[in-house]
């Protein structure tokens, strides 16, 4: 699937807006990611595998919080920065 | 206490290129002294945007640099230079908690706060303080961090740390984190809030030091959660002394005894002895400088009266001395936050500050006179000086 990438995130995927990915779900798609583009999960993920609180992921055009969403090899996935800087 | 001994110099270091990391809300500054201090070179910003908590140059090797940073969407990392900064590579595991038992609430580390190189004898190691407070270390110079159960997961210092809610504004944070240059296991560490606590056996096991200091009115001493030290140093020129800056004033520790002397009694009444930074003098134990701020009503976090001044005493803390020359004589209202104020290892010894207005100010002579280096930078949170 294809995952698009926030500009402040694009240090890790040599500048590319968007990347593929594989998995069934979003833990799997972040884990694929983070292999390809290592320390990039920590980012938007915690420890406590919870996505950080000015972090948003949308699947097409629904919103997730749960990294247990299954997905599919056609879903678009945005990692989206929360507009939260005022 | 048996030590294995690695005496500290007592001989003044030649006056060679001295460079000021700062650590800045906005990014990294580094700031390059020719070899008489007196000309000054910035750097552009490193990781402009990013919030740089710290950044911190490996004694031991002279080129490997630590830079703790986080961004306001991101979570924390580190970024490592292993050529006095020309070039950069994030970290491969940056400091973490464990992660929670399924059902249990697990905690997030905000931002990597403080870092401190390890003894001289080991090389590649490192601590790392972090908000919320947690104690880290790492083995291979930094790549990869393992966090201290003893501490971050122990219920007893779990229940000192308090909630994110009990720390300062931007988050309780675990600092200080110092090593006995005489032996590598005897390690100290504070928190705000949660106090000040001791190793002698590399970590696995804690005791307290918060005898003698005061809690804000009101609140009970015996409760080591109550204690707020901002920062604690240990004399390089004695390892058996340590100095605090409190919240609730400046002490004095002389090992083996554990309870601290509220040394800043003798501040001037008016201007107190509440602030964030402590320096002390590379070689003389009984040399150390404050930087006091407005801590009364709701807390102003100023210069007393908007007019800045260090204060210094040379016979460790019996007396202190104003030192304000060349800083504004009025209608500064900045103050100089706790890793932001150092000084370097020359004869005389280099003071340098950086205030949260954005400005770098240096001492050529110990505090008696003091010029501007820069302005106009973003709120500084750190200054370290090294020799490069």
């Amino acid at each position: 699937m294809t995952v698009h990438i926030p500009s402040a995130l694009r240090s890790y995927t040599g500048q590319k807006s968007e990347v593929e990915a594989e998995g069934r779900t979003l833990a799997e798609v972040l884990s694929v990611l983070d292999g390809r583009h290592p320390g990039l999960r920590f980012r938007i993920v915690t420890e406590q595998d919870q996505i950080r609180p000015h972090i948003r992921i949308f699947v097409n055009e629904t919103q997730v919080q749960a990294l247990e969403t299954r997905l599919g090899p056609d879903d678009q996935l945005y990692i989206v920065l929360a507009l939260s800087g005022g | 206490m048996a030590r294995s001994v690695t005496p500290a110099t007592k001989r003044p270091r030649a006056a060679g290129s001295v460079g000021l990391l700062i650590g800045t809300r906005k990014g990294a500054f580094i700031l390059r002294g020719d070899r008489s201090r007196r000309t000054w070179t910035l750097s552009p910003p490193l990781f402009l945007g990013h919030v740089i908590h710290h950044l911190v140059l490996d004694p031991r090797d002279g080129r490997t640099l630590l830079m703790a940073a986080s961004t306001g969407h991101l979570g924390p990392t580190i970024y490592r230079s292993t050529d006095r900064g020309k070039s950069w590579k994030e970290v491969a595991a940056p400091p973490a908690f464990s992660k929670a038992p399924e059902g249990q609430q697990g905690r997030t580390v905000g931002h990597v706060f403080w870092l401190t190189p390890a003894h001289a004898n080991e090389p590649g190691v490192w601590y790392a303080g972090t908000s919320p407070q947690g104690l880290f270390r790492s083995e291979d110079g930094g790549v990869t961090w393992k966090p201290f159960s003893s501490i971050n997961d122990d219920p007893q210092y779990r229940a000192w740390m308090g909630s994110v809610q009990d720390g300062t504004p931007d988050g309780p944070k675990l600092h200080s984190i110092i090593v006995d240059p005489r032996d590598p296991a005897h390690l100290y560490f504070a928190m705000s809030g949660g106090g000040v606590h001791e190793s002698v056996d590399g970590g696995r096991t804690w005791t307290t030091l918060v005898q003698g200091l005061d809690v804000v009115e009101g609140f009970d001493p015996a409760n080591v959660a109550f204690h707020d030290p901002h920062c604690v140093r240990l004399c390089p020129g004695n390892p058996d002394r340590l100095y605090q800056q409190n919240h609730c004033g400046i002490y004095r520790l002389d090992r083996p005894s554990d309870r601290w002397v509220r040394i800043g009694r003798n501040m001037p009444k008016q201007v107190g002895d509440i602030g964030f930074p402590m320096v002390l003098h590379p070689r003389d134990p009984d040399q150390v400088w404050v930087f006091p701020m407005d801590g009364g009503t709701v807390w102003p976090r100023v210069s007393p009266g908007g007019k800045p001044a260090a204060y210094v005493t040379h016979n460790a803390g019996k007396t202190w001395v104003r030192q304000d020359k060349g800083f504004p004589r009025s209608n500064a209202w900045w103050t100089v936050k706790r890793q932001a104020m150092t000084a370097d290892g020359c004869d005389p010894v280099g003071l340098y500050l950086g205030t949260t207005s954005g400005e770098v100010w240096a001492s050529r002579n110990g505090g008696a006179s003091w010029t501007c280096l820069a302005r106009h930078l973003p709120e500084i949170y750190s200054v370290e000086a090294a020799e490069f």
